[in-house]
């Protein structure tokens, strides 16, 4: 049995704004029959102030599928088309007290069916980028179609990099197998052979090469960008006791010095991985984070 | 009201007199039964006892050719690797597209190894094509393992039949028996049935305790190797006191093995009739004609499993679903595809198996909670349109994407 919040169990037994709205001036379908999900969302839109008056849904699909469209419906109401859109899945999620992984989906459909009746009542033609796939990362909710599309796009070729680039892997680590399996697949589809590394990607590999794709930003901008994201993060160290310093940046190795209560212990990594992250997703390329500490010259590599 | 279970193919309860043969294993009887001290002595003459209970149930014609193991799929496992080790010339296996995911993921796996996995497919009620079976049979065939019945739809496959064409054939032949030992006859000396996998918690012994069968005379490799126990054929000191529960709940299940094809099936009967007569759009799955007494499988037509079942949970009465959500999986039950039940139908369909535990009253309890369930999610559904499905329901809703 899923283990749902008490906010998705309320929103299941006794759903707000069922069926179709009266009146409706934009309807937005979307779904996927074959995972079993599918939402019809009717909107009562006030063409002078483009305020949702009213909202309903219609919706096949399980227990989380029939609250999502439920909490959608009652975040929308009384909000303009503008913010609605603003709207994203994690909102939606949250309304409900979160939901579990394999269900996040749930709130995905949610988003988009929102997104299609706002084209509709637009007069837009609304096309639905994302495609889903099984799910293999079960602690960060990432699915094969995800990992598929970041391995091809970035010419990944170890667990290591999937985990730094999708975070697929990086907590209970039981879905490297099906990483593997992949990263076996697609290196095929381009005549690479995958190799696994020994023991495992928990043993520190050498530094990944940085992605050709991705196009370096110029030194100023890029410099300036990871200070920008490093400066974000000490307020949050700093307030545990911690601190965290730039000291070099050699290619796409970053040295950092990351002090206070959070280090040397299992916590050093994670944070080191999570701003490591940051990273990658503010410069939109491949670096490695790498602890040194000050006045010693011996680096300590980690491992995804 | 207690609450009602009917999902006796998911796990059953243990028996109240298998759980008293159990206990005394628990506490005074602890020795080692591989120990030639009392304390292991009497241990062991309890697992030789429960060793004839098991085989006497299978109507196996040595009490030998019982291996106990952890559960159903290490005996699956075993019976299948061990063929491949014992005839490493050969590199095909038979098996069906609706096994249980202990042979299928299994079979899968070993097609990355090299192996050729030959899948029967199913007709829309989920019968096994014999023809095809035989054209596929061939020196080259390691083991062909297929199901006795069905977990889902509890279709009966022609298992001793297809023992006897793959024996002349020369290939050996494993079934999982899991859903079907204890609820059919089984008479194993009788047949050409070299391996047969079966476990405890599907007949009121507890979890955590299986068996392999394994005809004496046929070729066996050993999953774990170790110690001498099971006559070195599967090493690691015994779990005595489910062993000594497995052959308890096996003597019951001889004892009640006309109530489960008479009295059991009554109630599976009239639940069904009761069902498909008070809801419309609703039709039973897989073989009526030879399944499983016990099991009845519904397809409700256009609302979704998963939620089917939440709402039955909250009125008490627990059953399964071959839903996509049910098992987090993006697809519905592998089953209900292979026998081509489109997409609206295979989401929505409900098993309910029933044990000798159940009642008749709480069959009616369950015939009059369900219409109401169905209802209330069909009013949510957009395939649905008032008192019957929208005209043209794949027209009427056709999401972006699907």
């Amino acid at each position: 049995m899923w283990d749902y919040s008490e906010k998705v169990k309320e929103h299941f037994y006794n759903p707000k704004n069922a069926g179709a709205a009266e009146n409706a001036n934009a309807t937005g379908e979307v779904g996927s029959l074959s995972c079993g999900d599918a939402l019809r969302l009717t909107l009562k839109v006030d063409p002078d102030t483009e305020i949702i008056l009213d909202a309903g849904f219609q919706t096949f699909g399980c227990g989380s599928a029939i609250a999502s469209s439920s909490a959608l419906t009652e975040i929308i109401k009384g909000m303009t088309l503008d913010q609605a859109l603003q709207v994203s899945n994690q909102d939606i999620a949250d309304f409900l007290d979160g939901l579990p992984p394999e269900k996040m989906h749930c709130s995905v459909m949610g988003r988009e069916a929102l997104q299609a009746a706002v084209a509709d009542y637009r007069g837009e033609v609304w096309s639905d980028d994302h495609e889903e796939g099984a799910l293999v990362c079960k602690c960060f909710a990432i699915d094969e179609v995800m990992i598929e599309d970041t391995i091809r796009a970035n010419s990944l070729t170890t667990v290591e990099e999937v985990t730094n680039y999708t975070k697929a892997g990086g907590g209970c680590s039981a879905c490297h197998e099906g990483i593997e399996n992949i990263l076996s697949r697609v290196m095929a589809e381009s005549g690479k052979e995958f190799v696994a590394g020994g023991v495992g990607s928990a043993v520190p590999a050498k530094a990944p090469e940085a992605p050709v794709e991705a196009a370096p930003k110029t030194d100023i901008k890029r410099i300036s960008t990871i200070m920008r994201v490093l400066e974000a993060v000490r307020p949050r160290l700093q307030a545990d006791g911690g601190d965290c310093e730039l000291m070099d940046i050699d290619g796409n190795t970053i040295y950092v010095n990351l002090t206070g209560a959070c280090m040397g212990c299992q916590m050093a990594s994670m944070t080191l991985g999570g701003i490591q992250q940051q990273l990658i997703e503010e410069l939109g390329e491949f670096v490695r984070l790498v602890q040194v500490e000050k006045k010693a010259d011996q680096l300590v590599g980690i491992g995804g | 009201m207690n609450d009602i279970y009917l999902d006796n193919n998911a796990t059953t309860m243990v028996s109240p007199e298998v759980l008293e043969a159990m206990l005394p294993f628990f506490s005074e009887q602890f020795g080692n039964p591989s120990s030639l001290h009392s304390f292991g002595n009497k241990v062991g003459f309890a697992l030789k006892k429960a060793r004839q209970q098991v085989q006497a149930l299978l109507g196996a014609e040595h009490d030998s050719e019982i291996i106990f193991t952890s559960c159903g799929t290490e005996s699956d496992s075993t019976a299948i690797l061990s063929a491949l080790k014992a005839q490493p010339e050969r590199k095909e296996i038979i098996t069906t597209v609706v096994e249980h995911p202990a042979v299928l993921t299994l079979c899968e796996y070993l097609e990355t190894e090299g192996y050729t996995v030959h899948k029967l497919e199913v007709d829309s009620k989920g019968r096994l094509d014999l023809d095809q079976y035989a054209s596929l049979l061939s020196d080259q065939v390691a083991v062909v393992s297929v199901m006795w019945a069905n977990n889902e739809s509890g279709t009966i496959f022609p298992v001793e039949q297809m023992a006897d064409m793959a024996d002349a054939a020369g290939v050996m032949f494993h079934t999982d028996a899991v859903q079907a030992v204890g609820k059919l006859p089984v008479n194993l000396k009788e047949s050409n049935i070299h391996m047969l996998s079966l476990s405890g918690h599907k007949l009121h012994a507890p979890k955590g305790i299986g068996v392999l069968y394994l005809k004496r005379g046929t070729r066996f490799r050993p999953l774990l190797r170790g110690g001498h126990q099971e006559r070195g054929r599967r090493a690691g000191t015994e779990n005595a006191a489910a062993i000594v529960g497995l052959g308890k709940a096996c003597e019951l299940a001889m004892q009640h093995m006309e109530y489960e094809n008479t009295a059991v099936k009554a109630m599976r009967d009239r639940l069904e009739q009761g069902i498909l007569a008070a809801v419309p759009y609703s039709f039973p799955t897989g073989d009526t004609d030879n399944r499983l007494p016990n099991t009845a499988s519904i397809a409700f037509e256009y609302i979704e499993g998963e939620a089917i079942l939440l709402l039955m949970n909250k009125v008490g009465i627990a059953a399964s679903s071959g839903s996509a959500c049910t098992s987090g999986s993006l697809e519905p039950s592998h089953v209900m595809r292979a026998m081509g039940i489109p997409y609206t139908a295979a989401h929505g369909t409900v098993r309910f198996s029933f044990s000798r535990y159940n009642t008749m009253e709480e069959v009616e309890r369950v015939i009059a909670e369900v219409p109401e369930i169905v209802a209330k999610l069909r009013k949510l559904s957009p395939y649905w349109d008032g008192n019957g499905p929208a005209e043209n329901p794949e027209q009427a809703f056709a999401p972006v994407y699907a």
